[in-house]
């Protein structure tokens, strides 16, 4: 196992599923050996606000959050989410986003807009560049709120963690009647990986 | 066994694996799961949600002078609620081991101040534990509950929201069986606060603090790990994590127990180190206290910030000073904030549209409502703590006089007024103002994920129970025609507030719609409204209801008009897959613009 500790900022609005997310990331990690931390933040930032959950896994964690400019993957579950936390990732990192956007409040109000080209933001700026479209696979299966599992399905390429680890824990986190609808998204998430 | 915990977690099982037989909360950010926890996982342990954090500490007094093992858990501004008990069950100490939990809330992600409660410990003399992992959080708590009967003193378990609401690693243990027996014990000189005891009970207080002192010097979880001696970090909890993760070299004088401090082991870090630095978030409780003992720290809050929460970054940045290097920021345009809304649907909107409308001064309160604030709606002007909008407006009332009839109202939710808004009601009755009081009532503690109360009619495990009438309540206290009102009609609402604030005596309005997110209270939701985009003017009227489901949209060329042929510069949409049906936008649309989707509009739900 490597000494070092692999930083995921994971990022999106209450009510996403990225709490979860990072529940179910945190299981399969530490059922591969790791030592496993993750931080967020509940109560009133909830209520249709920003929500963040760093997750870290390595041989020995330490802190909960992630340090600023040290994240490896930031893993955004809606557009401007990914272009909030923009900065807090390594020069080399890796930035996986759901192709979907969220209006603020202000955005709603008509008093700001919401930033154009958020994808070509993020290209100019980092090469290791995802974006995966949860939201759109999730409705074509059936059910947008697994839009997570899609994303899951993507994160999941790229580390050497047996698929079905993953597949075994999101499922146990899921009723059974929603168990084969999990598993197609699951399975067209890392699609999107092999396919780009 | 080996299991993923948060902070919250841990201390539950933390209580279980200690034999903790009753435990009692209120609900409260970063708090609130101990015991949601300790309800659903441990059904051996007698669970409540008390209606405040006095009657919660009370009740586990009770039980520990009855020999039980008990815990309280409580958001830092809850210990504000129970200090008077708390300063004083210091004095009459315990018999079965009692352990109350603090979770403090540095950065307020959803708080009111971010106090800092190891000064509690220290004010009121009794030990304190602050963890710095969920696994600690489990160890420290099933240990407090041994120093508690040890030395016949309640003892503090201090969280902070990246403990409480943080995940790591737990090693699961076995339930013990507490030694002290339970059943009745009638000793009037330890637990009857008559002056004459009391004094006595004072100096037995001071003399467990010098033996805590030496527990302090002997425990292991005050820990010295001298790697690197030119620089020495002091610092506990959630602090130890940052600076050993940008410092993994440096030695450390952890502590696991931040009251009392140990000043031999202190001094003994101190000679083994060149330059110590004390690192801690909030007050600098720990630098105070060893600059007391004379000690002569390099840095501390001279480094690290008072205000806010630490992180990696700012410990570095502390440490190195000069020497740091900031990250460079790869993009500096601008992102629109996305602050925490009302829900689409939600109940409190259609009596904020009210009061906006009114243009009347709003005294808040502490729960979802107090979001109010923000624009567009921007109709609460005050909130200072639980229960604080009733006397708030009682006072203003008093000192306005005629000037202030008509125009001045408080807001307060169900939960908040049980826990500590009946008292300032009942002084409004007893001494006489024009105050209108308007109930919030959503039929749960909303802002904390839905708990029940006193006045759902259920307990924390969901059995029936008695429910509260906050309509005889109001009753009982004084007000002579308490009335209700369904927040998602807004001509009925204006029309009953208009009447009530216009009154010289009291008044109490009962706003009734459930929390959006409690689906037992719908039978069902209603269908969602639609714009149609030939008739929308885009004047806003919609949009600054502040609803998340309703969104407006510049338009150009061809849209830029009505059917009528009205020019205009945007249009409202509503969300289908957000919007519950509430109609509230219907009800101010004065073009006719927005459709409802059933046949016949309904204001509102149908609730249970």
């Amino acid at each position: 196992m490597e000494d070092l500790t692999t930083n995921i900022l994971l990022a999106g609005v209450g009510g996403q599923g990225v709490i979860l997310a990072s529940d179910i990331m945190s299981e399969v990690f530490m059922g591969a050996g790791y030592d496993v931390k993750k931080s967020e933040v509940h109560g009133m930032a909830m209520r249709g606000g920003i929500v963040t959950s760093h997750f870290r896994f390595g041989k020995k964690v330490y802190s909960p959050l992630i340090k600023e400019g040290e994240v490896d993957i930031l893993f955004a579950f809606e557009q401007l989410e990914g272009l909030r936390w923009l900065n807090h990732l390594r020069p080399q990192g890796k930035v996986i986003i759901n192709d979907h956007k969220i209006n603020p409040p202000i955005v709603n109000l008509g008093e700001m807009e919401y930033p154009r080209d958020i994808p070509e933001i993020v290209r100019s700026r980092f090469k290791d560049f995802y974006l995966v479209k949860g939201t759109e696979i999730a409705l074509q299966i059936g059910d947008v709120r697994a839009a997570n599992v899609v994303l899951l399905g993507a994160i999941s390429k790229f580390f050497e963690v047996a698929e079905s680890l993953w597949l075994e824990t999101i499922l146990k986190h899921l009723p059974p009647k929603v168990h084969e609808l999990n598993q197609k998204a699951f399975a067209a998430g890392r699609e999107q990986i092999s396919r780009s | 066994m080996k299991k993923i915990m948060s902070g919250n977690e841990a201390i539950a099982r933390g209580a279980y694996e200690a034999g903790v037989r009753v435990a009692a909360a209120y609900p409260g950010t970063p708090s609130t799961e101990i015991m949601e926890n300790i309800s659903r996982e441990y059904k051996d342990i007698y669970a409540e949600w008390s209606p405040n954090e006095k009657v919660a500490l009370e009740v586990v007094a009770g039980a520990s002078m009855a020999g039980a093992r008990a815990m309280a858990s409580m958001k830092h501004v809850g210990l504000n609620v129970a200090a008077d008990p708390f300063m004083t069950l210091s004095y009459v100490g315990v018999n079965g081991g009692l352990v109350l939990i603090t979770c403090d809330d540095p950065e307020l992600y959803s708080s009111q101040n971010e106090q800092d409660n190891r000064n509690y410990a220290k004010f009121a003399k009794v030990p304190m534990f602050e963890p710095s992992d969920s696994q600690e959080a489990k160890d420290f708590t099933k240990l407090a509950f041994e120093v508690s009967e040890e030395f016949d003193t309640p003892v503090m378990v201090r969280s902070v929201t990246r403990i409480s609401h943080a995940k790591g690693i737990v090693e699961l243990g076995e339930p013990v069986v507490p030694p002290v027996s339970v059943e009745i014990r009638k000793q009037t000189e330890k637990f009857t606060m008559l002056p004459s005891f009391a004094r006595i009970r004072h100096r037995v207080m001071e003399e467990r603090l010098l033996k805590l002192k030496d527990f302090a010097e002997q425990f292991s979880g005050n820990q010295m790990e001298i790697n690197d001696p030119t620089v020495g970090i002091i610092t506990a909890g959630i602090s130890y994590q940052y600076a050993k993760e940008v410092f993994p070299d440096y030695s450390y004088l952890k502590l696991g127990m931040v009251w009392p401090l140990p000043k031999r082991l202190i001094g003994e870090f101190f000679r083994k180190v060149k330059k110590v630095y004390v690192i801690e978030e909030l007050d600098p409780f720990l630098e105070e206290n060893i600059r007391a003992m004379g000690f002569r720290p390099k840095g501390g809050k001279d480094r690290f910030p008072i205000c806010g929460e630490l992180n990696p970054l700012i410990v570095e940045k502390g440490v190195l000073g000069k020497r740091f290097k900031a990250p460079q920021p790869v993009f500096t345009g601008s992102v629109p904030p996305r602050p925490p809304n009302l829900c689409p649907g939600c109940p409190h909107r259609g009596v904020f549209a009210v009061l906006k409308k009114l243009k009347v001064y709003t005294a808040g309160d502490i729960g979802c409502y107090t979001l109010g604030g923000y624009p567009p709606l921007s109709v609460i002007h005050s909130n200072v703590c639980m229960g604080s909008s009733i006397g708030a407006v009682h006072g203003m009332a008093k000192a306005l006089g005629e000037k202030g009839r008509g125009k001045i109202v408080g807001v307060i939710g169900d939960s908040t007024f049980l826990h500590a808004g009946v008292h300032p009601l009942m002084n409004v009755c007893y001494n006489k103002s024009y105050a209108t009081i308007i109930i919030l009532d959503n039929r749960t503690t909303g802002m904390t994920g839905s708990q029940e109360h006193p006045g759902t009619g259920y307990t924390i495990r969901g059995e029936k129970t008695h429910k509260i009438d906050f309509i005889e309540l109001g009753r009982a206290l004084g007000i002579e025609n308490p009335r209700r009102v369904n927040p998602w009609n807004l001509e009925e609402t204006e029309k009953v507030v208009r009447e009530e604030i216009e009154k010289e005596e009291p008044s109490l309005i009962v706003s009734e719609g459930p929390c959006m997110l409690l689906r037992r209270a719908f039978k069902k939701l209603n269908k969602p409204l639609r714009v149609d985009e030939t008739l929308c003017v885009g004047c806003k009227t919609c949009v600054n209801l502040g609803c998340p489901a309703i969104s407006y949209q510049p338009v150009e060329g061809e849209m830029a008009f009505t059917a009528e042929g009205k020019k205009r510069k945007g249009i409202a949409r509503i969300d289908p897959t957000l919007c519950p049906g509430c109609h509230l936008c219907y009800q101010v649309c004065k073009f006719g613009a927005i459709q409802s989707g059933e046949e016949r509009p309904i204001f509102g739900f149908e609730t249970v």
